[in-house]
């Protein structure tokens, strides 16, 4: 133990002038310390945990990186859910933009559209997520969603004055959350369909926040999804099972239609009342929509531009 | 080398005390402890032991990190009159008040890194190396100023201590340029903090010219009183010599903030409520309430009437002056004013939701605790670099009298 | 209309009605039956319309057009949209009524008749699926 040097009559009480030696070893030895967590933290985890963490944006990976990627998640999942899972990630086609298009004087409120989305694409099923969702609200009113009711639960419907919207991602032209995300974790592809790269998202969830329909959902919670529940034919940025603290939402099941089938929600709607197709090209059922029916655009004040036109068929 | 022995001094400063001291220091670290037991609980869970729903997708954490970035701005309400004005009573406090910046950002830091999804995937954020979506993101311009202010005043206040434990004088020009760029800066951090929530169309309750201007006004009139109430208690503690006048003066400038705050909160509702449009449904939720909810009603008066009263205490200089009614001034102003950042601003800008749906949200009990441990962080950074700086500050603690060769 | 598939109509199973009509006198009288297919309520345009001004009283197996055409119940849309023109071309376009398959390529459509009963169009309400879980009590 070293002697106090210092005889100032008036130093503080707390004498934070006596020096030690131990103050060096402390020093040194926290460096080590910390040096070591690290090594041991990178060399704890398997190959794949660490390729995983210092995996790129989608938008960078090189095709072979891409191939690497996408092997090492259909390994991934298929050890996870005990059965073959593929993982794509097929391209836009060429001369394509989607559009959507859903039939207000259709529309019954079945929510068969809700859970065809759901199993189609392998959303968590608890917590539950949901990427459609459908707004009842009185014909006389109009649509005023501030009374709208989510939770409508009635023996049949449609009820007696009332109609229903249902609300998922508008595909806008001028997407909010694009522009907000901090790491761009979200973009618009050439045909139009809004991706997120769910092994990139940061789970700031500002996308959420910016989005005026409600059409993120974040993932609180692990999503649980069983083996029989898993639809195997996943697209990397569509439906392939997404992890805890991600954003996810509608991407028009990118695993269908770039292989030119239809959406689920669209297939399943038992009264027609959503269309799909190619805006570029004229003689899609869309694009008739759009010349020959009133259509409209949701919060169009907003100026999202959105690719999904509300329209009256009657 | 010298640097080395400033910091190794430094570790021993913090580490010696008296007995009030390391109880502090105990409590602290056992907010921390708790705080962090929170935190493994929530990623070992997920967030869903939050009460965030993707109704209300932003709410305590954030608002908790709204509140600090205002109050790190603050501390240039010290700067400017110390040096441009050159008002020498405020000089000796500017160094405290960085003290205080640098906290509250690491506060800052510590409620982002809880609240995001992902924190592993921080690197993300850093620019060449991640992919930070600038200019477009103002959330992105946001990490980057905030953590630039850090830098900043890392640097002064480091700077400034080494020059002093070295028994330099400092460079003044570098000093007073950094200094002068802080001010910008620290205008900067909260402006671009208020444009997160303003650029955003969707919610129309944040969408209002009015926010960037009223979150200065608020920043200004509450980030000092944390710097009141600690200077009394130092001057108390210590023997760093802090001027009434150095106090009564900020007090002073808190009460002008408060009151353009204030004309700010009624230019709002007035707005509001008399256009009485769809959008007015927010404030409608907030100050009366909406479809029979109406949690929110009662935090959100009593932080106007926190706001009001602290107005009067600390215009009227007499009540202003008196160390009771003033620090009665101090606490309302900061429970006002955090309310208002928090309950005030958050929650009404997303209740209801976009498709209008109504959810109450309350903190859980994993947020209350994480809370706690992130506030235990801050005041432990800002309790273990005042160890450091007051002593120096003071003279006491320099190269002379902590050379360890010597002794 | 190529590259389209269409399933059968509705009651092909009865098909064809000429094994029982082909032997029976056809009564012309505006009435309501009772003594066979008396379980079709009839609730289209009933005040002014009966069953043989669709269906061709001289050969049971063809629908019959206003105009006097014959046609074959798998067109039956025709004669559907002689009244219901709007509807008619939306339909042909594709927009009114459901299609699956693909958007670039093959659809299946669905007859008028597949969705709408037509003695009785007007569609039933149907029970809906579960509402959402609500955020308060998702845990």
């Amino acid at each position: 133990m070293k002697k106090n040097k210092c005889t100032n009559n008036d130093r503080p009480k707390d004498d934070c002038l006596k020096k030690e030696s131990r103050t060096i070893s402390r020093r040194s030895f926290l460096k080590t310390m910390a040096g070591a967590a690290g090594a041991c933290f990178l060399a704890s985890c398997d190959s794949d945990t660490r390729e995983a963490f210092f995996q790129r944006h989608f938008r960078e990976l090189g095709r072979p990186e891409l191939t690497g990627v996408l092997e090492r998640l259909e390994r991934q999942y298929s050890e996870q859910f005990g059965k073959t899972v593929s993982v794509t990630a097929d391209p836009s086609m060429e001369d394509v933009l989607f559009g959507y298009g859903l039939d207000l004087s259709r529309c019954v409120g079945c929510r068969r559209c809700v859970y065809a989305c759901v199993e189609e694409n392998n959303c968590s099923r608890d917590p539950q997520v949901h990427l459609i969702r459908v707004l009842e609200m009185e014909k006389d009113r109009g649509i005023d969603i501030f009374d709208a009711n989510h939770y409508y639960n009635p023996e049949e419907v449609p009820r007696e004055g009332h109609f229903y919207m249902p609300v998922s991602c508008q595909m806008c032209r001028n997407p909010q959350c694009v522009t907000v995300c901090p790491v761009g974790a979200t973009w618009t592809e050439p045909d139009g369909i809004v991706v997120v790269d769910y092994d990139w998202c940061i789970g700031c969830r500002c996308c959420m926040s910016a989005c005026p329909y409600g059409a993120r959902h974040f993932n609180w919670a692990k999503p649980s999804l069983t083996p029989e529940e898993l639809n195997p034919e996943t697209h990397y940025l569509g439906n392939r099972p997404r992890p805890a603290g991600v954003v996810e939402k509608c991407t028009f099941c990118i695993q269908r239609v770039r292989k030119g089938l239809y959406p689920a929600c669209v297939e399943i709607c038992p009264v027609g009342a959503r269309k799909f197709g190619n805006l570029l090209d004229p003689k899609s059922e869309i694009r008739y929509i759009m010349e020959n029916k009133r259509v409209f655009i949701f919060k169009e004040e907003i100026n999202t531009q959105p690719k999904f036109y509300y329209f009256y068929g009657t | 080398m010298n640097f080395f022995k400033f910091v190794k001094a430094s570790l021993y400063c913090v580490t010696h005390g008296s007995k009030t001291y390391f109880i502090w220091l105990a409590f602290l670290i056992v907010l921390i402890l708790n705080g962090a037991l929170g935190l493994f609980d929530q990623f070992h869970n997920g967030l869903i032991m939050t009460n965030m729903r993707d109704q209300v997708s932003w709410a305590f954490y954030i608002g908790n990190f709204t509140f600090l970035v205002g109050v790190a701005a603050a501390s240039v309400l010290l700067v400017i009159p110390a040096y441009i004005y050159n008002w020498k009573p405020l000089k000796e406090v500017v160094i405290l008040g960085e003290l205080l910046a640098i906290s509250a950002i690491v506060m800052c830091l510590g409620f982002v890194i809880v609240d995001i999804g992902h924190p592993e995937r921080f690197w993300h954020l850093i620019p060449f190396l991640g992919n930070m979506n600038i200019p477009q993101s103002v959330l992105a311009w946001d990490v980057l100023v905030l953590n630039g202010y850090l830098v900043l005043n890392l640097v002064i206040v480091t700077y400034l201590l080494y020059c002093s434990y070295m028994e330099k004088k400092y460079n003044t020009t570098f000093v007073h340029s950094l200094v002068l760029f802080s001010i910008p800066l620290a205008i900067g951090i909260h402006t671009v903090t208020a444009f997160v929530y303003n650029g955003l169309p969707a919610r129309p309750f944040w969408n209002a010219s009015i926010l960037a201007p009223k979150f200065l006004a608020s920043a200004f009139c509450s980030g000092p009183a944390i710097l009141l109430i600690l200077l009394q208690i130092l001057r108390r503690t210590t023997r760093l010599e802090i001027r009434d006048e150095a106090i009564w003066k900020i007090a002073e400038l808190m009460a002008y903030a408060m009151a353009f705050n204030l004309f700010l909160t009624g230019a709002e509702v007035f707005k509001e409520f008399y256009s009485d449009t769809h959008h007015t449904v927010y404030s409608t939720y907030m100050y009366i309430g909406l479809h029979g909810h109406n949690a929110i009603v009662p935090y959100v008066w009593a932080s106007i009437l926190f706001s009001v009263i602290a107005l009067i205490l600390f215009l009227i200089p007499s009540t202003r002056r008196n160390p009771v009614t003033m620090n009665i001034g101090c606490v309302l102003i900061y429970a006002g004013v955090y309310i208002e950042k928090g309950i005030g601003l958050v929650i009404p800008g997303m209740t209801p939701d976009t498709l209008g749906e109504i959810y109450e949200y309350f903190p859980s009990p994993t947020e209350i605790r994480i809370a706690e441990g992130i506030f235990g962080l801050g005041f432990l950074t800002f309790t273990l670099m005042l160890k450091v700086a007051v002593p120096i500050a003071l003279g006491e603690f320099n190269i002379r009298q902590s050379r360890p060769e010597t002794v | 209309m190529t590259g389209v598939q269409v399933p059968p109509p509705p009651l092909s199973d009865l098909f064809p009605c000429s094994q029982c009509h082909e032997d029976l006198e056809s009564n012309l009288e505006h009435r309501v039956l009772t003594e066979m297919h008396d379980d079709i309520t009839l609730q289209h345009d009933e005040e002014n319309r009966w069953c043989l001004d669709c269906h061709n009283p001289d050969d049971r197996d063809r629908l019959r057009m206003a105009s006097g055409k014959l046609i074959e119940f798998s067109e039956s849309y025709r004669l559907c949209g002689q009244c219901h023109g709007p509807k008619y071309r939306d339909w042909k376009a594709g927009v009114h009524g459901k299609r699956s398959g693909n958007w670039n390529g093959e659809k299946q459509y669905l007859l008028c008749v597949h969705c709408h009963d037509p003695h009785s169009p007007r569609f039933k309400p149907i029970e809906p699926m579960p509402p959402p879980i609500r955020p308060e009590n998702l845990r």
